[in-house]
């Protein structure tokens, strides 16, 4: 035997000096990252599911057959039929288009508070970390003094301050949120910021700044993306409580929440008045909640390793 | 001589440990003149990559206390102002990490992290920030530095890394250039590659360099002069041809007994300092080395601390100097 058999090795290329290694093709992580997350059917449903219901949400007008205050008194609390598929109120009006019109409530809530949290909670969990000392105790003081109280009675107390209404109840929800943000990405921060890179990066010189915006936050990211995901699904149904207890959209406006509280009181007589809204949420927060699980399976490194292994 | 490039004396650093205070660095002093190049050698655990670390600011502030004197060109780099420091970082001195796989930030580009130092002092543009990253790559002997500028650290190999950490360091061409381990993780082909490419800069700019490493191969091609270092302490040092062909230090003894070479019988054991250094957190009381000298040829060496004394014929302006009770008698 003259040569070996190189296993893996490819046969026409005599190798050079040093190869570039190809193990890996040169492409962005992001796309590596949607692409692992494609191949998660969890993931992939969820992610599905949602993209449908922000759909309908903005679409709502044109896909609810009625509007949302279309009253039919001849109509009242008709189960399911062919004209009304999700039955009809005590007021006749339509379940199936309110609850596609509430969608943009509830959603709109979500995100709106899910984003201030994420910005708020995010840079002050940023700055506590990277400077660590009095900064990190002060704002992390404040934080636990927020986390301190129960998240729906603190939201409450913010409505109660600020009055009932859709912006009050995403502000009340994004404080409520921002010290789980905080928490987060200080965690995350303070295990990047021992790196050698950013250790390396200073050494030439790199400004704090730089060394937050280019090397710190991006990886640091991935627990704070999950926890995105996780929060919306949280802020849906902490909207749908506070529509619930009356402090969040008024009536007649259609919001998930609220149509849960009115049909309650008919849970006898007209199931359906109840159980659509309720099936709307339950739909929405699975899905938030499984995309997490799903983002944090892709984004771990280790596990990312082995998915990436396993599908080749 | 001329004035030193850098001039270290009796730097300390302290370290808090849930354990105790780590005296990490017991009073250094050494001087490195331009275009010279200082080795410092020693065991793990000896001090050496925190005596470096702490010359740049770059050890934990909540833990670390540095005390002494570090001058570079004549400003002290231990109380210098943040900003100040800052602008040092880089054109005054560049620094290589040891561990090519946690030095690189995984989301960015070589590139961009190559040209990271350019940027940080003066307004530098993306086109011509990118003209200098692939001539810095190539520089390192970087095979295709036009492709691999675009790659992502984990796209390279370990000694590919090592090269584009290498080139970071040397992007702002600094005054003194600090390799802590620079070519541990390379062949020995790309190190000698590294090694020219030093030497290079060194008589083309007067670079300044101390190299860290325990390779004695490495320090009798590039040093010209060598300090030993154990337990936080500088044992031994001199030129490369005293200590490494008239070494006084039972240490230094021990450490170039240790070397294997290709003469030495299959199986033969191979020789070794017995014993461990000892635990930063509880020095020995006395000379560092006591503990594990196969010598201990003094009654002072359990008490009394030895102090760095000229030995041999040497003296002049680069004296020949250890740290040991044992060196009277036996130096000629």
């Amino acid at each position: 035997m003259t040569q070996l058999p190189a296993p893996g090795a490819t046969p026409a290329a005599p190798p050079p000096a040093e190869p570039l290694p190809t193990t890996t093709p040169a492409r962005p992580r992001w796309r590596e990252t949607l692409g692992l997350l494609a191949r998660n059917p969890t993931a992939a449903v969820s992610a599905t599911v949602l993209v449908l219901i922000v759909l309908v949400a903005v679409f709502d007008e044109t896909l609810a057959p009625y509007g949302p205050n279309e009253q039919d008194p001849s109509l009242q609390l008709q189960p399911p039929s062919r004209d009304h598929p999700f039955g009809t109120d005590e007021f006749g009006r339509d379940v199936f288009s309110r609850v596609i019109l509430g969608a943009g409530t509830s959603l709109r809530v979500g995100f709106l508070s899910v984003a201030f949290a994420l910005v708020v909670g995010t840079l002050i969990g940023l700055v506590a970390g990277y400077y660590g000392r009095w900064v990190d105790d002060t704002l992390m003081r404040l934080m636990d003094v927020l986390f301190a109280f129960p998240a729906v009675l603190l939201a409450i107390a913010i409505v109660a301050i600020r009055g009932a209404g859709p912006a009050n109840a995403i502000l009340a929800i994004g404080i409520v949120y921002v010290p789980i943000f905080a928490r987060v990405t200080r965690a995350s921060v303070l295990g990047v910021r021992e790196e050698v890179y950013v250790r390396a990066s200073r050494s030439v010189g790199a400004s704090d700044w730089r060394l937050i915006t280019r090397h710190v936050l991006p990886n640091a990211a991935p627990p704070i993306i999950v926890q995105t995901s996780v929060s919306l699904a949280f802020a849906v149904l902490a909207e749908a409580a506070l529509s619930f207890l009356g402090l969040g959209p008024r009536r007649p406006n259609p919001s998930w929440g609220l149509m849960l509280a009115d049909g309650r009181g008919f849970i006898e007589q007209a199931w359906w008045y109840a159980v659509f809204p309720g099936l709307a949420i339950v739909v929405t927060v699975l899905c938030f909640n499984l995309l997490g699980d799903g983002l944090r399976d892709v984004l771990d490194p280790r596990q990312r390793t082995l998915m990436a292994g396993g599908g080749r | 001589m001329t004035a030193p490039l850098l001039e270290v004396e009796d730097l300390r650093v302290d370290l808090r440990t849930p354990r105790g205070t780590a005296h990490v660095v017991n009073g250094l002093s050494y001087t490195v003149g331009p275009g010279e190049t200082v080795a410092v050698v020693g065991e793990s655990g000896s001090g050496k990559s925190v005596s470096v670390l702490a010359l740049l600011g770059l050890l934990p502030e909540r833990t670390a206390t540095v005390t002494g004197r570090a001058l570079l060109q004549g400003e002290d780099l231990l109380t210098m102002a943040p900003e100040r420091l800052r602008r040092v970082r880089g054109p005054g001195v560049g620094m290589v990490f040891q561990d090519p796989m946690t030095s690189l930030n995984p989301v960015l580009t070589v590139g961009r992290q190559l040209t990271e130092g350019l940027r940080a002092h003066g307004p530098v543009s993306k086109a011509a920030a990118r003209a200098r990253a692939v001539e810095l790559l190539g520089e390192v002997g970087l095979p295709d530095p036009g492709r691999a500028v675009d790659r992502y650290p984990h796209e390279l190999s370990g000694g590919m890394r090592q090269r584009v950490v290498i080139a970071m360091a040397l992007a702002n061409s600094p005054a003194l250039l600090v390799a802590d381990e620079a070519t541990t993780a390379l062949d020995v082909t790309v190190q000698a590659q590294i090694i020219d490419l030093v030497e290079r800069l060194q008589a083309e700019q007067g670079t300044g360099v101390i190299w860290i490493t325990h390779d004695l191969g490495v320090v009798a091609g590039i040093a010209d002069r060598v300090l030993v270092m154990y337990g936080g302490r500088c044992v031994e040092d001199g030129t490369v041809d005293d200590v490494l062909e008239r070494p006084v230090h039972p240490y230094t003894r021990g450490l170039l007994g240790a070397l294997p070479d290709l003469a030495t019988a299959d199986d033969a054991d191979l020789a070794t300092i017995p014993g461990t250094p000892p635990a930063p957190t509880d020095l020995p009381a006395g000379c560092v080395f006591w503990p594990r000298c196969p010598v201990r040829g003094d009654a002072r060496c359990e008490t009394e601390q030895p102090p760095l004394a000229v030995v041999g014929a040497g003296g002049g302006e680069l004296p020949h100097r250890a740290a040991t009770w044992c060196a009277e008698g036996e130096a000629s």
